[in-house]
């Protein structure tokens, strides 16, 4: 039974780290790596929490967390995408910038609770019949709207990858521009598109630890949580539906080293924590072994500039 | 219509007044929301300026981030000439520092010269082999550096609070996790008040200086960064170069690690970096991958840091409007090489767009 709680919990601990990583795959997929994860994680966070305790209404909360997401989101690709600036550099400047925004609006904020009605919507909510299933319908379906969503966002994105035309052209785009373009589709129109919705759907991610997750505000909330994301991004090979059982196995590492201190587990809680990031230096050393294998978008990182052949 | 052409090489005068107009253009915009936080921005950014350099404790305190920071650009200077993306300084940093720790706590009856030089040899030893494995993997296997020295950063940040926590908990401390302070045999003396790290910062400027300009290994990099085909035909050995200057970025980082425990912070934490190694990324960058102008970009940077704490106590502005305006700043920047690299036309009409053309 302990092993179902906690099964369930990974689930829980696993859906920021999910939203996240789904948004980032959409993002790297157009052909731009972008490393501010964490800073519109923090962007959604606040967006989401001033929101709803302004206004009081969770509906308001995850539209206001979705628009900070694109308006990140804006700013990368109108650097990245029109002005051609160095992908990495930028990412880390969204993730500075981030950072400072959720930092000073969060001060209004600080240590306070957020208002009961929207706590009261994302209470557990079984779904019907599914929830009955034994063993698995206690891990998955007893639980809130949002991880739930978290659910039809990653399968509606990867049908939308691998099965839909705008999918299609989309990857063609992340492996090679240039083919891309000259093939009609308008690339910088398709990457804006996507960096603006990839973003919105990482921003979730922070929205959900500081809606959801804490429903506290506290400075830093997402605690390097958009970094595994990047992470997650590689181990689940780009794939939406990998990054599902990716996203709550790390959600499991991140709770596990905890439960099993209090059980007095030889290894320490710390040690435990490496394991995500080891665990994706095993799969990028074994992905470039296996060249074959990569999944990563060939052009990820690259400007891309028309008039270059 | 607008269209884009790649621009012939500017004038260096005239990127540098697009590059410095770009940082003034992000403080007019901060100088806005400074306004509307009833700031007079004027003010504000004066007081950020005597903040850093008003009294000889801020000049100290100014010069103590402008160190460690420009050294650790330094470092990874020397990956980015070879395009090799180096995003692990922080955590080589932090593998420095621990090596550095590790003498100091275990060898702490050692004459300080002594006990200095192994720390500073041991700090720099962790930090390059730190570097050398996403570096042994690339060669090998052409394994993605930017993500691996990403999840490296990770990986020695556990490693440091394991410490803490753990094997190094400092016994004495009655239960507060905290590696305990070093003996002074294993603190940086100071010079002019400031710890010595300035003096190898001087020299590491003009060693690296000539390096890359002077001599044969400097050249290898470059080439190596503008096309290694090139100087594999020119009969480099591509991947020894690779390594061996990965080992001397990582070096230069483990070596950081062992000034900020030793002269800054006199014990080991996660804090004794802050961000630093990212931080050093963007000074790179904003150097333009040039040693002579990473120690005018550190101190920038420095100021920026140094003032943002004045003014949070001056003017009880948060300090994470520090953030938002490195964040401004850094936007404006990165757009400005835009109009530096590339041309804008104004067309009138489709005839008009293929005569350009």
């Amino acid at each position: 039974m302990s092993v179902l709680i906690f099964l369930k919990a990974a689930i829980h601990a696993g859906t920021p780290l999910l939203f996240a990583t789904l948004g980032e795959v959409l993002t790297e997929k157009s052909g731009n790596l972008n490393l501010g994860v964490e800073g519109l994680m923090l962007l959604g966070a606040i967006g989401g929490f001033s929101a709803g305790m302004i206004t009081q209404s969770t509906v308001v909360a995850i539209l206001a967390a979705l628009l900070a997401g694109a308006l990140g989101g804006l700013i990368y690709a109108f650097l990245t995408v029109t002005l051609r600036a160095n992908q990495v550099v930028t990412g880390l400047s969204l993730t500075i910038f981030g950072t400072g925004v959720a930092g000073f609006v969060g001060k209004l904020f600080m240590g306070r609770n957020l208002p009961e009605n929207i706590k009261a919507v994302f209470g557990a909510r079984p779904l019907p019949i599914l929830s009955r299933i034994p063993v698995l319908g206690t891990i998955f379906f007893q639980h809130n709207v949002f991880i739930y969503g978290g659910y039809l966002i990653a399968i509606a994105l990867g049908i939308y990858l691998y099965k839909s035309k705008p999918g299609l052209n989309l990857r063609t785009i992340g492996e090679n521009p240039h083919a891309a373009d000259a093939s009609g589709i308008n690339v910088n129109r398709y990457k804006y598109l996507h960096i603006l919705a990839g973003s919105a759907i990482s921003a979730l991610g922070g929205a959900y630890l500081s809606l959801v997750y804490v429903p506290v505000w506290q400075e830093n909330v997402t605690a390097g949580r958009g970094w595994i994301a990047v992470a997650l991004v590689i181990f689940s090979m780009w794939n939406p539906y990998k990054a599902i059982a990716g996203a709550y196995l790390f959600g499991g590492l991140d709770i596990i080293g905890f439960r099993l201190q209090q059980i007095n587990f030889p290894l320490s809680q710390y040690i435990i924590d490496m394991f995500p990031y080891i665990i994706t230096i095993v799969v990028l050393v074994f992905s470039s072994i296996y060249k074959k294998r990569d999944h990563s978008p060939s052009a990820l990182g690259v400007s891309f500039f028309r008039e270059d052949r | 219509m607008i269209r884009i052409s790649k621009r012939l090489e500017l004038p260096p005068y005239l990127q540098w007044l697009i590059r410095a107009s770009s940082i003034i253009f992000a403080l007019i915009i901060m100088s806005v929301f400074l306004l509307a936080l009833g700031h007079n921005p004027i003010k504000v950014y004066s007081a950020m300026v005597t903040g850093s350099f008003g009294t000889f404790f801020r000049f100290r305190k100014t010069i103590e981030l402008m160190i460690p920071l420009s050294i650790t650009a330094l470092g990874i200077l020397v990956a980015f000439k070879m395009k090799f993306w180096n995003i692990g300084a922080e955590g080589q940093i932090l593998m420095g520092a621990f090596a550095a720790t590790f003498f100091a706590l275990k060898f702490a009856y050692l004459p300080r010269p002594l006990l200095l030089i192994l720390m500073a040899i041991g700090g720099s030893l962790i930090g390059g082999l730190w570097a050398l494995i996403p570096a042994f993997f690339k060669v090998k296997y052409a394994t993605n550096e930017t993500l691996f020295t990403l999840m490296l950063n990770y990986i020695a940040i556990k490693w440091i609070i394991y410490l803490q926590y753990g094997p190094w908990k400092d016994p004495q401390q009655a239960g507060f996790p905290k590696i305990p302070d070093f003996s002074v045999n294993a603190t940086l003396p100071t010079l002019g008040g400031i710890h010595v790290g300035w003096l190898i910062l001087i020299a590491l400027v003009i060693i690296a200086h000539i390096v890359m300009n002077k001599t044969k290994f400097g050249f290898e990099i470059a080439v190596i960064g503008e096309s290694k085909n090139t100087a594999k035909y020119a009969g480099m050995s591509v991947n020894k170069v690779i390594l061996s200057t990965l080992f001397i970025s990582g070096a230069l980082g483990g070596l950081v690690g062992m000034m900020q425990t030793s002269g800054v912070h006199g014990t080991l934490s996660t804090s004794i970096t802050g961000g630093i190694g990212y931080t050093a990324i963007i000074v790179t960058w904003l150097a333009h991958v040039k040693v002579h102008l990473i120690p005018v970009i550190g101190l920038l940077f420095a100021v920026l840091i140094q003032g943002a704490f004045f003014i949070q106590t001056a003017f009880q502005i948060p300090h994470s409007v520090a953030d938002i305006l490195q964040g401004m700043i850094l936007f404006s920047a990165l757009g400005s090489e835009f109009f530096i690299n590339y041309r804008l036309h104004l067309v009138k009409n489709r005839r008009a767009k293929r005569v350009v053309k």
